[in-house]
């Protein structure tokens, strides 16, 4: 299992390389002069452009500035960005508000998911499996920024539920509203997939067995039916956990949540390109991470599954 | 008081002996009904069935006569759409046919055990064996240590209990699954075991033993047995009654010699005739005609070419084993088998799983390749054909596989499916591609009209048939039947046995019959090949093997025939 971790870690390392090369390539290439786009209609004088120029290394060729990129990272020095604040210190704020709303989200989907998939697979066809399919279909059909919308709108405005925006200093509180709506349409999707799952293996041979075995029935759901569920489930919420990460800038924007959904989209307006890698990089080590946690729990939910070979 | 039970309306079955005993179970004009998309469907009706205390009653049937229903309305566990619709299930008096749930949870475990059918499906592949002993004994308030666990095991035949425990189901083989599940099953004593075809998935030296095991447990425990079973040998050898059950209703039911000697109903007359495990000859119609097919082709083949038309000569097939570090250990799967197939004769390899039977045929199949050893076929070795001739050699060798449902593409039409070997040969143009498929279905017995079917709607022994169908499609010369019978039941495996025989003497056909089943073999085949490990351990003709077998472990495998013992006396012809 060490080794199994170990191979995995070592991976991170061309994937690491493979994504920043291919982002900070892409922010080169986009048209236009970061630096002329930062003093907006105004002509600066020639010699101004050129000393901001060399001071963000833009004069360089292309590998160059990727390779002092990369001796910065080392160094957990990631230099300043355009408005000269350090980029380490930026990450900082923003990731700590990002990785709150992100768990809070991904407990809403498997919590809830779960559950509700259960009942609702243990009693398929039934009143509350229908209502929850029909609901999951529509929390699924309609796009994020109108459930944001409506939210905000009736339990932040008009029922005064919860703050309708979240401002600077974010805690659990004011991230739950967020939170709900990033976190809906993936929890419809783990609702489904949670039910068909369970309504699958409430047939399946060993269910039977455990049951004649004499067991009651919350220990047959809970033993045996559940926890082989889980495992199609478990794969979803760690991919999804990358997604709620890196892909939360549509609500943090309608909810003005400081994230890093926010000073992403920033970073992409200005073509910054330090601060969009360095974001970039840290969520690729965010996926890779959430990737290994879901092999491993993997294993514990599935005996089968054995990574040392 | 004398205790008279009414076994069916026709037949009287006198306790004798047992004479104020209360029956342990008592099955009542036990009635099921199942709701589906078209309709109520009534699996059972009219059941009866009567269990003493410590008695062993079979029951009898092909699959669908409502042998399981029944057996499992006795421990509450009828699927969600199936209920019991009329008739009364009496344990020890009172009526469970309509019992709570809780009261159901009650009795299952401490007072109805079960042992269920494919060991591999019934243990949860999540949690260790020792946890799901465990949890039987806990919920049955029994003491649940590491040393209650490691008894219950090893009381059920596990060797080693207290590691094994510590495993998990996949570390396990089958024959030891199934132990594991026989010690669930009996870990808290019940009064009545049901046991659905315990054994059906084993090798038959595994059956046996397990079987000799659950005797001896149930015996000393003092446990009922209602046992289920779709071969009339096992359940005559192991049972004191048996009960046979046909399209949801109790047909016949008696003592057990009794009933095989002397069989009533038509249903069990036919079940008894073509019991493999009882039957004691070759399928004699066959192997007269087939001497005389063999004999009118006998001049049209090449003078040259040999009367063997396949020949194994030191077939070996190594298996690299990787075992941590890079590090790799070889197995032969295959090792050093020769043995010839003379034309228009059948020859058998029987093994248990694991002995190498199967890679044998898919050698000669062309499917995987020796790591040493020749297949010559008709004099040449198949390893040096070209492309082009292996085309041809595919043309001439033809496979019938096990799984009737796993080997008819479901999209694929029958038509399509038994013309698809002639498309792709490129033989005839559309019309006459046609004409042969009638044909072929005329031959396999099957109405010309499923042309327009779908394997799906068709039953196991109809699948079976269009495999067959499909396989003689391009006139070949050999067939590999892979354990063509082994999922059909009995009936159906009968009727299909008959078929390849009728074929073999019309056509000239030779079979290699790879299978596990013994009785199967004394049934079709004129040469016997035992693999043992991947060694070929004996050899012969069918009558001499299984008259005189010479080595141990053949007389093992034919000693585990169920029923074996129990063998009518041969008709005279």
């Amino acid at each position: 299992m060490v080794r199994f971790i170990l191979r995995r870690l070592l991976q991170v390392i061309p994937v690491f390389i493979g994504t920043t090369l291919l982002v900070y390539y892409m922010v080169f290439a986009l048209p236009g002069d970061p630096i002329a786009a930062l003093f907006g209609d105004r002509q600066p004088p020639q010699a101004v452009i050129d000393t901001l120029r060399s001071q963000y290394h833009l004069d360089q060729p292309f590998w160059v500035q990727y390779g002092l990129f990369l001796q910065n990272l080392f160094t957990f020095n990631l230099g300043n960005d355009f408005t000269g604040q350090p980029i380490a210190a930026s990450l900082a704020r923003v990731f700590p508000v990002t990785a709150m709303l992100a768990v809070e989200a991904l407990a809403i989907q498997a919590i809830f998911g779960v559950a509700f998939g259960v009942f609702a697979g243990l009693r398929r066809g039934g009143w509350f499996d229908s209502t929850v399919l029909v609901a999951s279909l529509v929390v699924i059909a309609v796009p994020t920024f109108v459930l944001g919308f409506v939210f905000q709108l009736v339990f932040g405005v008009q029922l005064g539920w919860a703050k309708p925006t979240v401002g600077a200093n974010a805690d659990w509180g004011s991230l739950l509203l967020p939170a709900v709506v990033l976190g809906l349409v993936s929890f419809a999707y783990v609702l489904r997939l949670t039910r068909a799952s369970v309504s699958e293996n409430m047939n399946a041979d060993y269910v039977r067995t455990a049951t004649a075995k004499g067991l009651s029935r919350p220990r047959v759901v809970l033993a045996h039916i559940l926890r082989n569920s889980l495992i199609p489930v478990v794969t979803y919420l760690g991919a999804n956990l990358g997604g709620l990460m890196g892909g939360a800038i549509v609500t943090e924007g309608i909810f003005n949540v400081p994230g890093v959904g926010n000073k992403l989209y920033q970073a992409v307006l200005r073509s910054e390109g330090p601060t969009i890698v360095s974001i970039v990089s840290v969520l690729v080590l965010v996926f890779v991470v959430a990737n290994l946690l879901v092999d491993l729990l993997y294993a514990w939910l599935d005996p089968r599954i054995r990574y040392d070979q | 008081m004398r205790d008279k039970e009414m076994i069916t309306p026709e037949i009287n079955i006198e306790e004798a002996g047992r004479t104020g005993v209360r029956p342990l179970l008592e099955i009542r004009d036990l009635a099921i009904t199942f709701k589906t998309g078209s309709g109520d469907v009534q699996a059972v009706r009219n059941a009866h069935l009567t269990i003493m205390p410590g008695e062993t009653v079979a029951i009898v049937g092909e699959s669908g006569s409502g042998k399981s229903t029944t057996a499992l309305a006795a421990i509450g566990l009828l699927p969600a759409n199936g209920a019991v619709s009329g008739g009364q299930i009496l344990l020890d008096g009172e009526d469970i046919a309509h019992a709570s749930e809780k009261r159901m949870i009650e009795l299952r475990g401490n007072t109805i055990g079960m042992v269920p059918q494919d060991p591999m499906s019934n243990l949860n592949p999540v949690w260790k064996i020792g946890y799901q002993v465990k949890e039987t004994l806990r919920a049955n308030g029994r003491p649940s240590g590491t040393e209650d666990i490691a008894k219950v095991l090893s009381q059920a035949g596990l060797p080693d209990a207290h590691r094994r425990a510590n495993q998990y189901p996949h570390e396990f083989s089958g024959g030891m699954r199934q132990r594991a599940l026989i010690a669930i099953g009996l870990s808290c004593q019940p009064r009545l075991l049901i046991a659905d075809e315990p054994t059906s998935a084993l090798d038959v030296t595994v059956q046996r033993q397990i079987l000799d095991h659950l005797e001896t447990m149930t015996n000393e425990l003092g446990t009922a047995v209602l046992l289920i079973t779709h071969d009339l040998g096992l359940a005559a050898e192991r049972a004191d009654k048996v009960v046979v059950m046909y399209r949801g209703q109790v047909v016949e039911a008696g003592p057990s010699l009794e009933l095989l000697r002397n069989p009533q109903h038509p249903y069990t007359r036919r079940l008894v005739e073509s019991a493999p495990s009882l039957a004691s000859r070759r399928i004699q119609v066959a192997k007269e005609q087939g001497v005389e097919a063999s004999d009118l082709l006998a001049p049209a083949a090449e003078a040259a070419v040999a009367d063997n038309v396949l020949q194994i000569q030191d077939l070996r097939r190594v298996y690299k084993l990787r075992s941590g570090l890079g590090k790799s250990t070889d197995f032969a799967a295959v090792d050093g088998v020769s043995f010839d197939v003379k034309r228009g004769t059948t020859t058998a390899i029987v093994g248990e799983s694991g002995s190498g039977k199967s890679t044998v045929a898919r050698m000669v199949l062309q499917l995987e390749k020796p790591s040493e050893g020749r297949i010559l076929f008709d004099g040449v070795d198949t390893s040096l054909l070209k492309p082009k001739e292996l085309f041809k050699f595919r043309r001439r060798v033809q496979p019938i596989f096990q799984d009737p449902y796993g080997s008819l593409d479901p999209m694929y039409n029958i038509f399509r499916t038994i013309e698809e070997p002639l498309r792709v040969h490129k033989i005839g143009d559309a019309a006459s591609r046609e004409k042969k498929v009638r044909e072929l279905l005329d031959q396999v017995a099957l109405p010309q009209s499923t042309m327009q079917r779908y394997p799906n709607e068709l039953s196991g022994g109809q699948r079976q048939r269009i495999a067959i169908a499909r396989a003689l499609a391009l006139d070949p010369e050999v067939i590999i039947c892979d354990e063509a019978v082994s999922a059909l039941d009995v009936l159906v495996q009968a009727q299909v046995l008959n078929l390849l025989a009728d074929l073999q003497a019309n056509l000239g056909l030779t079979y290699l019959f790879i299978t596990h089943d013994l009785a199967v073999v004394r049934q079709i085949a004129d040469h016997v090949c035992v693999m043992e490990k991947g060694k070929l351990v004996e050899t012969g003709s069918t009558d001499d093997v299984f008259e005189s077998p010479q080595q141990d472990y053949t007389k093992a495998l034919l000693n585990a025939i169920p029923g074996a013992k129990l063998m009518l006396p041969p008709e005279v012809a």
